[in-house]
């Protein structure tokens, strides 16, 4: 099939400011919108940044919004998109933008240096630590995550409320919080910190991040909503507390 | 390049979908299932028609009642009897993981949508008060549950009629209204946490592990069970409610 023309509008700017450009370029057959921008980026427009690494879906580096919804450049297919239809492509809204499509991911890096690592459980008696795959299964499923910052971008707590940064982590960090606090051979105790410090309380359960994770990790029911029920059983539920129900010793 | 001082905060979302369309049904389905159940509340009348009893008035707690489940408060209660219950199965609704999300969306506009911007300026979530009480969540799950028995129970009442062991359309609107709620109430996400979500060890307990693998399936389909149980007991007491006003006959199988 002949390449067709498509219309783009591409956010060109830095932290000072910027707009949408408009751009009209040919796209061939199984484009994606990665392959778009990098077509522009060389034949139109050779200052146009963009962060990329490996067109699989896999690396999480070209985080974008498409037409306003947060996505994978490289896993958004072109013949998705009504022909003549201009297509917009924006940077994730949630971070400072560096330069065009390009932004400054440090938050979430700062906020997981703030996770307590992994700190195995003693050994049993004869040297060994056992794992049982029904243990294993569950946790299997966040480490999945490929750090694409989607979740991040479209949580409204902090997209919306900038202020809220200091005091909320953001839903990538409760997908790491839940592989480490669900995993059998942890010790460490990360309730305390998962209320207070990364701020669970601020998460409504509006369940954005999962709709735009690429991995289709259930964010919000397996790692965010389980984080929830653990920090009431400490802190808000009497009676269980008092019955000795859902405790550290039990588990 | 359009004007230089542009930040994308400018925009409100720059998505070009029907957004919008998810909230508003939302607005006109939850909001009218809350407007027709607070009115067959205030109602008092027309909810039992031998053998059927409305779900909003099960179980029936005041000696005022036209059907009494239990005689659990005395005729000094002169408000209607489905005051006594409802704020269980409202309040499990209201603080259901489900809910929240459809009218937070919905009613409260934060977000209206996914990438579209908030309503209100500031925003502290679920992390003070009165927000800070949907932690009570398995609270009212627990209560839901002693409810749910009392409306299974009206259920196999449903096969007595006065006049002996029979079958009505109403029989099967009883049971199935028991059912879908059974199914909503058992696909809890609290339900799933206590049914052994707070283990992190499933091998030393595999009994826990079987009921929260059971669970799990079906809170994948929580939502659709919270839709379809919220509009089949509304419809519920609508059948009860025009039965006993005469408006409709109960088609007896047997």
């Amino acid at each position: 099939m002949a390449a067709q023309d498509v219309n783009m509008r591409v956010w060109r700017g830095d932290a000072s400011g910027g707009g949408f450009k408009d751009y009209r370029i040919a796209a061939g057959e199984g484009m994606v919108v990665l392959d778009v921008i990098h077509a522009i980026q060389a034949q139109q427009a050779n200052d146009l940044a963009v962060r990329w690494n490996c067109k699989a879906g896999k690396c999480g580096s070209c985080s974008a919004e498409i037409n306003g919804k947060p996505r994978l450049m490289c896993m958004t297919r072109m013949n998705t998109f009504q022909p003549g239809e201009t297509i917009t492509v924006s940077p994730i809204k949630t971070f400072p933008i560096i330069r065009d499509l390009v932004t400054d991911v440090s938050y979430n890096y700062e906020k997981a240096r703030q996770v307590p690592a992994f700190k195995p459980k003693p050994k049993e008696a004869d040297g060994t630590r056992r794992m049982f795959q029904e243990d294993i299964d569950r946790v299997q499923e966040f480490h999945k995550c490929i750090e694409c910052f989607l979740c991040q971008d479209v949580c409204h707590v902090i997209r919306d409320h900038n202020d809220n940064k200091k005091a909320f982590a953001g839903p990538r960090i409760f997908v790491r919080l839940a592989a480490l606090e669900m995993h059998p051979l942890d010790a460490n105790d990360r309730i305390d910190l998962i209320k207070e410090k990364a701020g669970i309380g601020y998460c409504n359960i509006t369940k954005c991040c999962t709709e735009v994770c690429p991995e289709h990790i259930h964010i919000t029911d397996n790692a965010i909503i389980p984080l929830k029920e653990r920090v009431a059983d400490r802190y808000y539920d009497p009676i269980a507390k008092l019955l000795g129900l859902f405790s550290q010793k039990n588990k | 390049m359009s004007d230089k001082t542009l930040t994308l905060n400018q925009f409100r979302t720059l998505r070009k979908d029907a957004w919008w369309k998810e909230p508003l049904l939302v607005v006109v389905v939850l909001g009218g299932f809350a407007i027709y159940a607070t009115w067959a509340a205030f109602q008092n009348a027309h909810y039992y028609v031998a053998p059927y009893l409305s779900p909003f008035y099960s179980p029936c707690l005041a000696e005022n009642c036209d059907h009494l489940t239990l005689p659990l408060v005395g005729s000094w209660w002169n408000l209607s009897p489905a005051f006594l219950i409802l704020w269980v199965p409202g309040g499990f609704r209201a603080t259901c993981y489900y809910y929240r999300k459809a009218y937070y969306r919905s009613f409260f506009l934060s977000p209206p949508a996914c990438a579209v911007r908030d309503a209100a300026k500031n925003y502290s979530g679920e992390s003070r008060f009165p927000f800070l009480l949907q932690n009570l969540h398995r609270y009212f799950f627990y209560l839901s549950i002693v409810i749910l028995v009392f409306l299974w129970w009206d259920a196999i009442l449903a096969f007595r009629f006065p006049e002996g062991f029979g079958m009505g359309v109403g029989t099967i609107v009883l049971i199935v209204n028991a059912f879908l709620l059974t199914l909503f109430s058992l696909s809890c996400n609290s339900c799933r946490h206590i049914s052994g979500g707070y283990l992190n060890s499933f091998h030393s307990a595999p009994l826990r592990y079987k009921f929260w693998s059971f669970v799990s399936r079906l809170n994948l389909r929580h939502m659709e069970y919270a839709w379809v149980s919220l509009i089949w007991v509304a419809l519920t007491d609508l059948y009860v409610r025009l039965l006993s006003m005469g408006v409709i006959h109960d088609l007896r199988f047997f």
